[in-house]
C-alpha cells in the first residue's frame, strides 16, 4: 500500500479505537490469551501477552494495527514459543465465509485488479485488456446476497450446536467477520478441553460429513429390512428424513421407493445433502487449537470495517451495522467499476476520477485496492 | 471408594482393592514361592501367553467357580511381567486383561439394566475414567465431549460422530458399545498399575516362568516392507501442482512434511512447487526449511493424519489405504516374523 494510504487508513483506524474501544471484545482470561497483529504492509508479530483492558487499549493506539488477533486458546505462559505455551483449553470456534460458499453471486461482484497497471474490471481475466498482463488479484466486493447466504449457513449451525451438541444460546457469540461472512466463539467449559483431532470430528458432524447409511437404518444387506428415520426425529435422523420425505404424508411412500433404490444410491443422496443440511463452516478454523482469530470488534483491513458483534442477525446489516469509521469527507482516486452501498449511500461506479466521499468508502475502496488517496 | 465384592473382584483384578483383599486374607509374595503354589505360578503364566497370542483369557470362565485363583494368578502375572521387563508382552497383557474387563462390564452394565443395579460397572467408568455414565431408557448415554476424547482413535465410520444419535451434548450408545469406548484407557490403566509396581526380589520359583516369557518375546519383532508408491493424497498434490493450479496450503503442507518424512531433501522437493501460481523460490525455501525443522525453532513438522487430510478435503482414499491413519503408513505392510 502506498505511503498516503497507509497515512489515511492508519488515521482512521485510529480514531476508531480511540472512539469505539467499547465496542472491543474482551476476551475472558485475557493474560492468558496469545495476542497478534499486522501493520499495513508489514508481517504477523505473534506470542503477545497482554495482562489487562489497559494494556490492550494501549497497544491498539501506539500500534494502530490493521488487523489484531487473540487467541482461542489460553495457556500458561501465552509469549512463549508455541512449543513452551503450555495448551489449558481452547473456546470451540467457527468460521463461515461467503467465499466458500460456491455462490452463483460471485463473479458478478467480482474485480480482477491488474497487478501491473492497476486496471479494474468485473469478474476473472486471464490478461488485462489493458497492458496484457496474465497477472492479477480478484477481490470481491460488497454483496447482499453473499452475507444473505452466510446468514443461512450460520442459523443451521447455531441450531446443530444448541439441539444437538447441548450449547445454550447464550454460550455462543456471533460476530460479522469484517469481510463476507461470520465468526462464532462458543464458550462451554465441556468442549475447551477438546483437541484437534476431535474438533475436526466436530466439525464434520456440524457439516454432515461421513454419514453412512447404516446410522439412518439403511441395511447394506437384507437391504428390504431396512427402516429409514421419522421425521420429527432429534439431529441428523430428523433432518434427514425432512430431507427426505419434506411432508409427513409423503414419509412411507417414498420411504419404500428409497429403500428399493438401495444401498449405494442412498449413500450418494446422504453426499449430496451435505450442502443442503450441513452447516458450510471452514474446518481448518475449527480444528484449529493454536488460531490467532480476529479480535472482536477490531478492524478488519480487508474492508475497514469492524467484527461486530450480532445480537439478531436477521435484522443485522453490515454494510451499515459494521461501518463504524468516520464520516468526515475524504479526496481519493477511486477505479472502482462496481457500484458499493455503505450506510444506505451509493458510490460509484467509478473510472479513475477524483472524487470526494465519506472516509469510510474511501478506506473501503483502498483496503480493496480499487482507490488511492489524494 | 468402589467396596467392591470377591466376584466382583475376580473379574476387575486390577482394581486397587484386589490388593486389599489378598492383604486382608493374609497372601504374601513369600508364601506363593512355595512350591505348592506351582500351579498358580503356571495360571498365571499361561495368562500371559494367551494375551500375548492377542486372545483374551479366560472368556469361557463364566462362573468364576474359583475367584481367589482368578485374582491371585493376575497379581502372579503381573509380577511375572515385571520381572521380565518387556514392554510388548507388557502392553499386550494390560490389553487383553481390559478386553476381559470389558466383557464383564459390558455384561453387568446389560443384566444389571432392569435391576437399576448398576452401580460398579457405572462407578468403575467414572471413578477411573471420569466419564460420567447415565441411563436413559434402554440406553446409555455420555457427554458428547467425553465421546470424542475416545471415540476419535477408532477408524471405523460408525464412530464418527455424524454417525451416532446425539441429542442436548449427549451420545446415546449400547452397553456394548460403552465399554468399548473405554478399552484402550482401561488398557492403558492395567499398563500402568503394572508400572508403578516396584518388585525387589522374587521367589525362585517363579525364575523359570519369566524366563520363559524373556524367549516368548523374541518372537515379537515386525517386518517392514516400503513400496515407493505415493498414497493418493500425495500424487493429488504433485497433479494439481504439476498442472499449475493452486494447492491450498494444507495440501503443500501434506506434500512437504510426506516427502520430509520419506527422507528426501529440501533441495529435491522445492523444485515441486515451481508450477504454483503464486511460487516465490526464496519463500519456498524458507518455508520447506522451517517445516523441516533446519531453520526456525528446530520444530520438524510431521505428516498430518488421515483424519485431518480428509476434514481438509484432500483425501482421494484408495482400497489401498485401508488401515492406515497417516498417509506415511500406505504401502508399509507389517507383518510378523519369527527371527
Amino acid at each position: 500500500m502506498l505511503e498516503k494510504d497507509v497515512s489515511l487508513v492508519e488515521g482512521a483506524i485510529k480514531e476508531y479505537y480511540f472512539n469505539h474501544f467499547d465496542l472491543i471484545g474482551i476476551p475472558s482470561k485475557i493474560s492468558q490469551r496469545e495476542f497478534g497483529y499486522q501493520k499495513i504492509n508489514g508481517g504477523m508479530i505473534r506470542h503477545v501477552a497482554i495482562n489487562d483492558i489497559k494494556e490492550l487499549h494501549l497497544l491498539l493506539m501506539r500500534e494502530t494495527p490493521s488487523d489484531v488477533y487473540c487467541s482461542n486458546a489460553y495457556y500458561s505462559f501465552p509469549s512463549m514459543p508455541m512449543s513452551e505455551k503450555d495448551w489449558k483449553g481452547a473456546d470451540l470456534i467457527f468460521d463461515i465465509d461467503a467465499k466458500d460458499l460456491g455462490l452463483s453471486c460471485r463473479n458478478d461482484h467480482s474485480v480482477s485488479r491488474c497487478s501491473e497497471c492497476h486496471d479494474t474490471v468485473i469478474g476473472k481475466q486471464t490478461a488485462c485488456a489493458k497492458c496484457g498482463s496474465t497477472k492479477s488479484e480478484l477481490v470481491s466486493v460488497a454483496c447482499k446476497n453473499c452475507i444473505a447466504e452466510s446468514k443461512v449457513e450460520t442459523k443451521k449451525l447455531i441450531q446443530i450446536l444448541v439441539s444437538d451438541l447441548g450449547i445454550r444460546d447464550e454460550e455462543i457469540e456471533v460476530y460479522f467477520s469484517g469481510n463476507e461472512g461470520f465468526h462464532l466463539r462458543v464458550v462451554n467449559n465441556s468442549y475447551e478441553i477438546l483437541e484437534s483431532q476431535q474438533r475436526a470430528d466436530l466439525a464434520d458432524y456440524v457439516m454432515f460429513n461421513g454419514a453412512i447409511p447404516e446410522t439412518f437404518g439403511m441395511k447394506k444387506q437384507n437391504n428390504s429390512k431396512s427402516t429409514l428415520p421419522e421425521m420429527g426425529e432429534f439431529g441428523w435422523r430428523g433432518r434427514v428424513a425432512e430431507n427426505l420425505f419434506g411432508s409427513k404424508s409423503k414419509a412411507a411412500k417414498m420411504s419404500r421407493q428409497i429403500i428399493l433404490d438401495g444401498y449405494s444410491a442412498f449413500q450418494v443422496r446422504l453426499d449430496s445433502m451435505r450442502q443442503t443440511i450441513g452447516a458450510r463452516i471452514d474446518p481448518k478454523v475449527t480444528m484449529d487449537i493454536h488460531r490467532i482469530f480476529r479480535l472482536e470488534g477490531s478492524i478488519n483491513s480487508k474492508s475497514g470495517f469492524s467484527k461486530f458483534k450480532c445480537k439478531n442477525i436477521d435484522e443485522f446489516d453490515p454494510f451499515t451495522d459494521a461501518v463504524l469509521l468516520g464520516e468526515e469527507k475524504a479526496e481519493v482516486i477511486a477505479n472502482c467499476p462496481v457500484q458499493i452501498k455503505l450506510k444506505n449511500k451509493k458510490f460509484g461506479p467509478y473510472s479513475n476520477e477524483r472524487v470526494s466521499v465519506p472516509k469510510y468508502a474511501a478506506v473501503y475502496m483502498i483496503c480493496k485496492g480499487l482507490a488511492s488517496a489524494v | 471408594m468402589l467396596h467392591p465384592g470377591i466376584m466382583d473382584l475376580a473379574k476387575y483384578p486390577f482394581l486397587a482393592e484386589a490388593g486389599e483383599y489378598l492383604r486382608d486374607k493374609g497372601f504374601n509374595l513369600e508364601q506363593l514361592g512355595h512350591p505348592d503354589w506351582t500351579p498358580l505360578v503356571e495360571k498365571a503364566y499361561g495368562r500371559i501367553v494367551v494375551a500375548s497370542s492377542g486372545q483374551v483369557y479366560g472368556s469361557d470362565t463364566e462362573r468364576l467357580e474359583n475367584p481367589d485363583m482368578e485374582i491371585l494368578s493376575f497379581i502372579v502375572a503381573v509380577i511375572l511381567l515385571k520381572a521380565a521387563s518387556i514392554h510388548t508382552l507388557t502392553r499386550r497383557f494390560a490389553l487383553a486383561e481390559a478386553r476381559r474387563a470389558e466383557r464383564y462390564l459390558q455384561r453387568d452394565l446389560w443384566s444389571n439394566k432392569e435391576k437399576k443395579n448398576l452401580e460398579l460397572p457405572l462407578k468403575i467408568i467414572q471413578e477411573l475414567f471420569g466419564v460420567e455414565v447415565k441411563v436413559e431408557n434402554d440406553e446409555f448415554v455420555i457427554k458428547v465431549a467425553d465421546y470424542l476424547q475416545r471415540a476419535v482413535h477408532f477408524h471405523e465410520k460408525e464412530w464418527k460422530l455424524v454417525n451416532r444419535r446425539i441429542q442436548n451434548g449427549f451420545v446415546y450408545l449400547t452397553a456394548h458399545e460403552t465399554v468399548r469406548l473405554i478399552r484402550t484407557e482401561l488398557g492403558q490403566y492395567i499398563n500402568s498399575r503394572i508400572q508403578s509396581i516396584s518388585l525387589h526380589l522374587i521367589p525362585d520359583t517363579f525364575k523359570a516362568s519369566v524366563q520363559d516369557l524373556v524367549s516368548l518375546a523374541s518372537k515379537f519383532s515386525d517386518a517392514v516392507v516400503i513400496s515407493s508408491d505415493y498414497p493418493p493424497c500425495v500424487k493429488h498434490a504433485i497433479e494439481v501442482l504439476e498442472k499449475g493450479e493452486n494447492l491450498p496450503h494444507s495440501g503443500r503442507f501434506l506434500l512437504a512434511t510426506y516427502l520430509l518424512a520419506r527422507g528426501q531433501t529440501t533441495d529435491q522437493i522445492a523444485p515441486l512447487f515451481k508450477n504454483a501460481p503464486d511460487y516465490n523460490e526464496r519463500i519456498t525455501r524458507y518455508q520447506l526449511e522451517h517445516i523441516a525443522g533446519s531453520s526456525g525453532k528446530g520444530t520438524k513438522y510431521q505428516c498430518p493424519s488421515c483424519d485431518k487430510i480428509r476434514s481438509e478435503n484432500l483425501c482421494f482414499a484408495i482400497a489401498e489405504c485401508d488401515g492406515i491413519i497417516n498417509p506415511i503408513q500406505f504401502g508399509k505392510k507389517r507383518g510378523k516374523t519369527n527371527a
